[in-house]
């Protein structure tokens, strides 16, 4: 294992965790982790659990047994908005943007904490309207009339907002012309190069390995391999079956 | 030919004026009890049948803060002052341990709620009605009627009332969190939103709305422990006409119903008058069940 956690402490741990939606049991007892700064891939088939992953880190759904870390201490049981206001930040698959929200007003449901002083509103809004520059053009207008491309990045744009030590990001590609694609690796690296942690579900098995360190591949609920992200040959048969490609 | 102008000649102009106005100030006040109803169903999905009684209870609470402080609108204050923590109290305690129950659970929650209120009023208060002094006297000419002032006054007060809230919805840290809540709960979570809180929050800010309005309604009728339900009943035809959950719309159908009860009455019996309104009702869950003036959601 060429881990990038080894010695240093991760940022968020996940130790054998089971999590069944109703009676249908959907982790079978998943441990992963995400070191400080790093991004990690979780790749896998549709329906091996990827998303309920990061649900389940982020609070949204209780795992009946194991525990989710963050920063050291045991977060399981926590609500969610406090997980959000603690440093994780959630972009899920279907982006849920608030529709009758104005970008800037999705944008303010992250900035409007404590401790966030008005220069400090600034700074973060500027960064992502630098990064993001049609979000600043569009600011006015209601999320639910942006493309799929634009609300992908107010997700992450809304997500940024809440200062995160890491970013859950659930299949951010998805459904996105190959120019909106670009522009959404660019940002990973942006985040990454702020040292930002990023927990990455993706289809898109090419990107993945180029923008994470390390990567994990899960079947059926179980993690059945984990290594650099580098070390991965597509062209494995084995690797080809766990991914569906 | 000469039996329509014969009707147009018969129209009383002077009686429609009146019942404009008298349809505008009790649609005013409707509007107010309907969109704490809809600010709460719209949030959490919760058919609040413990409205009209909060409405009730803010009316005797502002007769017992009006015998104490000899002032009307200290009491009008004092009441939804009361009245609001009440609610958030209430919410806490009853509706908060259903959250994510099926909304069976919640009809039934708030529909104890609204009998327990309600005798609980008649026992504190016995079955008399009390009676509340308009605290402007003052009257104006319309036509052959000395009409009050105090009715102009609420109708703007009303409006004063549900353009603060607009407000506070479009530009209030909090209003943006309410809307956030209303639109997806699971993402304002993710964002950091103490939801739990809101729901209180909004519970509270419904129940004081509803408490309002009852304190404004208490010198035309009385103040007795079923005065809540004729307006429950009214606000629920509102809500569901103006699109359930929707703010503006419930304000706007509150405002067409009272008319149209208004002008019905011109007509028929005042009592006849409010089939008027369920008419409108049964038309729209016809043909229309998003509501007459539903926005996109």
């Amino acid at each position: 294992m060429s881990s990038a956690t080894e010695g240093a402490e991760p940022l968020v741990s996940v130790e054998d965790v089971h999590t069944y939606y109703g009676k249908s049991h959907i982790l079978h007892g998943v441990s992963l982790a995400v070191g400080v700064g790093e991004v990690v891939g979780l790749l896998g088939r549709n329906g091996v659990g990827k998303s309920t992953t990061l649900k389940t880190i982020m609070g949204l759904v209780q795992p009946r047994s194991g525990a989710v870390l963050f920063a050291g201490k045991r977060v399981t049981g926590l609500p969610p908005h406090k997980l959000a206001r603690m440093g994780i930040g959630y972009v899920p698959e279907d982006r849920r943007i608030f529709r009758l929200l104005t970008v800037s007003e999705n944008l303010r449901t992250g900035l409007d904490r404590h401790g966030v002083t008005e220069e400090r509103r600034k700074i973060l809004l500027d960064k992502v309207f630098t990064y993001f520059p049609v979000l600043a053009e569009r600011r006015g207008q209601a999320g639910g009339t942006l493309s799929g491309g634009e609300q992908q990045m107010l997700a992450i744009a809304r997500a940024m907002m809440l200062e995160p030590r890491v970013i859950l990001l659930d299949e951010p590609t998805e459904g996105l012309m190959p120019r909106m694609v670009a522009q959404i690796r660019t940002i990973i690296d942006v985040l990454h190069s702020e040292r930002i942690s990023i927990l990455l579900v993706e289809q898109n098995v090419p990107l993945t390995l180029e923008a994470s360190q390390r990567v994990y591949i899960l079947e059926k609920g179980c993690v059945r391999h984990h290594c650099a992200a580098s070390a991965i040959d597509v062209n494995d048969p084995l690797i080809k079956q766990y991914l569906g490609v | 030919m000469a039996s329509i102008g014969q009707f147009l000649h018969s129209i009383p102009v002077d009686l429609l004026i009146i019942q404009t106005i008298n349809g505008i100030v009790t649609g005013m006040i409707l509007a107010l009890v309907a969109s704490g109803l809809t600010l709460i169903f719209g949030i959490m999905d919760v058919v609040n049948f413990a409205h009209g009684e909060l409405f009730m209870l803010g009316a005797y609470m502002g007769v017992v803060a009006f015998a104490m402080t000899g002032n009307f609108w200290l009491a009008l204050a004092l009441a939804a002052l009361i009245i609001g923590i009440f609610g958030a109290a209430l919410q806490i305690v009853t509706l908060r341990p259903l959250i994510g129950r099926s909304p069976l659970n919640t009809i039934l929650a708030t529909f104890g709620i609204s009998l327990v209120l309600q005798n609980y009023a008649l026992w504190q208060f016995g079955p008399v009605a009390r009676k509340m002094a308009e605290p402007i006297s003052a009257e104006f000419t319309l036509f052959y009627l000395q009409y009050p002032w105090y009715r102009i006054v609420i109708a703007l007060l009303s409006g004063a009332i549900i353009s603060a809230l607009w407000l506070f919805l479009k530009f209030n840290r909090y209003g943006v969190w309410i809307r956030a809540t209303t639109q997806d709960r699971v993402m304002a979570q993710a964002m950091g939103i103490p939801v739990p809180l809101v729901y209180t929050g909004v519970f509270g800010l419904g129940a004081a709305m509803a408490a309002v309005s009852g304190v404004l309604f208490a010198p035309f009728g009385g103040v007795d422990s079923s005065m809540g339900l004729q307006w429950v009943l009214e606000a629920f035809i509102v809500v569901v006409v103006g699109g359930m959950g929707n703010l503006g719309g419930s304000i706007v159908a509150a405002i067409f119903i009272s008319l149209l009860e208004a002008y019905a009455a011109v007509w028929l019996d005042p009592s006849q008058a409010v089939i008027a309104s369920f008419v409108v009702l049964i038309l729209t869950l016809l043909f229309r069940p998003t509501g007459l003036f539903a926005a996109p959601k």
